[in-house]
């Protein structure tokens, strides 16, 4: 369904005249079935970011092509609305002058969502969904906690009935204890709603136990892709050395 | 004998009168790791700060925190300056704030060095480049002469930890020093903290969310909820026989977040074993 092919993407470096560029990706291809959750893992400054904005169509790659249902992302024919994305930072992620129903109305505004009683149906269910009460409706941004606006902004990108949703450290800057109760959530969605997800992060156990295929990134490449049944096996030093890194409990 | 003694410690609002830390009182004993855990608002960092009376000026502090023996909370501003850094040393979370963004990193650290132990460039030099060989930094000389923004949040995290190494201060308070890592560099600051106690044989509050690192680096816990501690004693007899709902419920989703990844990691020794 998505499929990224020999993807480049440079930067400028070194002020505005500057010629030099830093080269963040570098010829990356994979694929991603319907209803697959892929993980993307690999440290700051891996270029895993970069990709992700890249997948949403945000920026345009230098080189290569990102495709979206045989469709290039970004491309007006793309049916709007079919891929979403939950973003790191849940504070700045919502409009602070919106209330919780008017973000999750926004996407659906696009058109094809009904409107009137239909649509605050909608809101209530899809807070219902994602394991908020109708209460929160009227609540603005701040007054939310972490694991309640990434919630929010879980119920904004499910709003729109996305084939795909793009989850950039989603959970990362949470509570583990909160960590656990959005996973839960996002396996619960993934399984009613049949989405896949590209899952982007620097948390293997994160990734463990949510995705079906693991992609290890490294320094704008593809390291290593494996199943999650075959994490242990992994080929790669690179790989070794981040499981052996991780601090278990 | 307990290097820090605090009693009934009371944080609230100045505004508002609204409590943030209630009535706790905790000790550290000498060459001990104490932790502080919970969720986020539960008042860990408020606490922490308190100590060096760091908060906001919004926030009021009542009760006593005895360092060595002598009440923080009643000491004049200056001589509790002194203190600051040379005897109570701070690692924060957010190696981007700590460090003044418009300076080069050598320059806080010369500052900071002179301020306390007025020793001279050469020396300040000299001491900075060990300490920072011996958390492991490359080209001691290039990081100090970078600028905060140019260096990566692990590596900022290991200069504050060489600036303490460089201080020997009697007590480190880390704030949540690994929770904006990523795997590897957290894994890599986790072992220059327990270096780091190992070589200053020092006491040390460590405050995190992560029971994982809590459990490698800690000696101590203390579980506080909404400002209140729930539950202390040793590591192992909290983490074993939880008593307080509250704890047992942060272990449970801990150890659920981490269940996936040992059961593929164990499939891996059977088959191995095979």
């Amino acid at each position: 369904m998505l499929s990224v092919r020999n993807v480049e993407k440079s930067y400028g470096r070194g002020g505005l005249f500057s010629e030099r560029k830093q080269s963040v990706l570098k010829g990356v291809s994979f694929e991603c079935a319907s209803g697959e959750c892929l993980g993307i893992i690999g440290e700051s400054g891996s270029g895993k970011s970069t990709l992700g904005r890249l997948i949403l169509g945000l920026e345009k790659p230098d080189g290569g092509e990102v495709l979206f249902g045989g469709e290039p992302v970004g491309s007006p024919k793309r049916t709007a609305g079919s891929l979403s994305a939950v973003f790191q930072d849940y504070g700045s992620s919502i409009n602070p002058f919106f209330t919780v129903e008017e973000a999750i109305a926004e996407p659906m505004a696009g058109g094809g969502f009904g409107g009137g009683k239909k649509r605050r149906e909608d809101i209530d269910r899809l807070l219902l969904q994602v394991g908020l009460n109708a209460s929160y409706r009227s609540k603005y941004p701040h007054e939310l906690s972490g694991g309640e606006a990434q919630r929010v902004c879980i119920a904004r990108a499910v709003s729109t009935r996305p084939r795909c949703i793009l989850l950039d450290e989603a959970v990362s800057s949470l509570d583990v204890s909160v960590q656990i109760q959005v996973l839960r959530l996002l396996k619960e969605l993934k399984s009613s709603l049949n989405m896949s997800y590209i899952f982007i992060t620097h948390d293997i156990q994160a990734a463990a136990y949510l995705c079906d295929r693991i992609i290890i990134f490294r320094e704008g490449r593809i390291e290593e892709t494996m199943a999650v049944e075959h994490l242990k096996d992994v080929q790669s030093a690179y790989a070794r050395k981040l499981l052996d890194a991780l601090i278990t409990f | 004998m307990n290097i820090l003694e605090v009693e009934h410690l009371k944080v609230w609002e100045a505004g508002s009168g609204k409590s943030i830390v209630h009535e706790s009182s905790f000790d550290v004993r000498a060459g001990r790791c104490l932790a502080i855990v919970g969720e986020s608002g539960s008042g860990k960092s408020v606490t922490c700060r308190s100590i060096v009376r760091l908060n906001k000026s919004s926030l009021r502090q009542s009760g006593a925190i005895r360092f060595k023996g002598e009440d923080l909370n009643a000491l004049p501003f200056k001589a509790l300056r002194n203190k600051r850094g040379r005897q109570i040393c701070m690692i924060l979370q957010n190696g981007m704030s700590a460090f003044d963004p418009s300076c080069a990193v050598g320059v806080h650290l010369r500052e900071t060095l002179k301020r306390h132990y007025g020793w001279g460039r050469g020396e300040i030099e000299a001491r900075m480049i060990s300490a920072m060989e011996s958390v492991r930094l490359k080209n001691p000389l290039d990081v100090m002469n970078s600028y905060p923004y140019q260096l990566s949040g692990g590596m900022l995290q290991r200069v504050m930890i060489a600036l303490a190494l460089a201080l020997e201060p009697d007590l480190v308070i880390a704030d949540e020093p690994t929770t904006a890592l990523d795997t590897l560099s957290q894994f890599e600051v986790v072992e220059q903290l327990i270096g780091l106690r190992e070589r200053l044989g020092g006491s040390m509050i460590f405050v995190s969310h992560d029971l994982g690192v809590v459990r490698r680096i800690a000696d101590d816990v203390l579980v506080m909820k909404n400002g209140e501690i729930v539950e202390r004693g040793g590591v192992s007899s909290v983490f074993e026989q939880a008593r307080h709902p509250y704890t047992q419920y942060l272990i449970s989703t801990r150890s659920e977040l981490g269940a996936g990844f040992k059961t593929l990691m164990k499939g891996g020794v059977s088959d191995a074993q095979r």
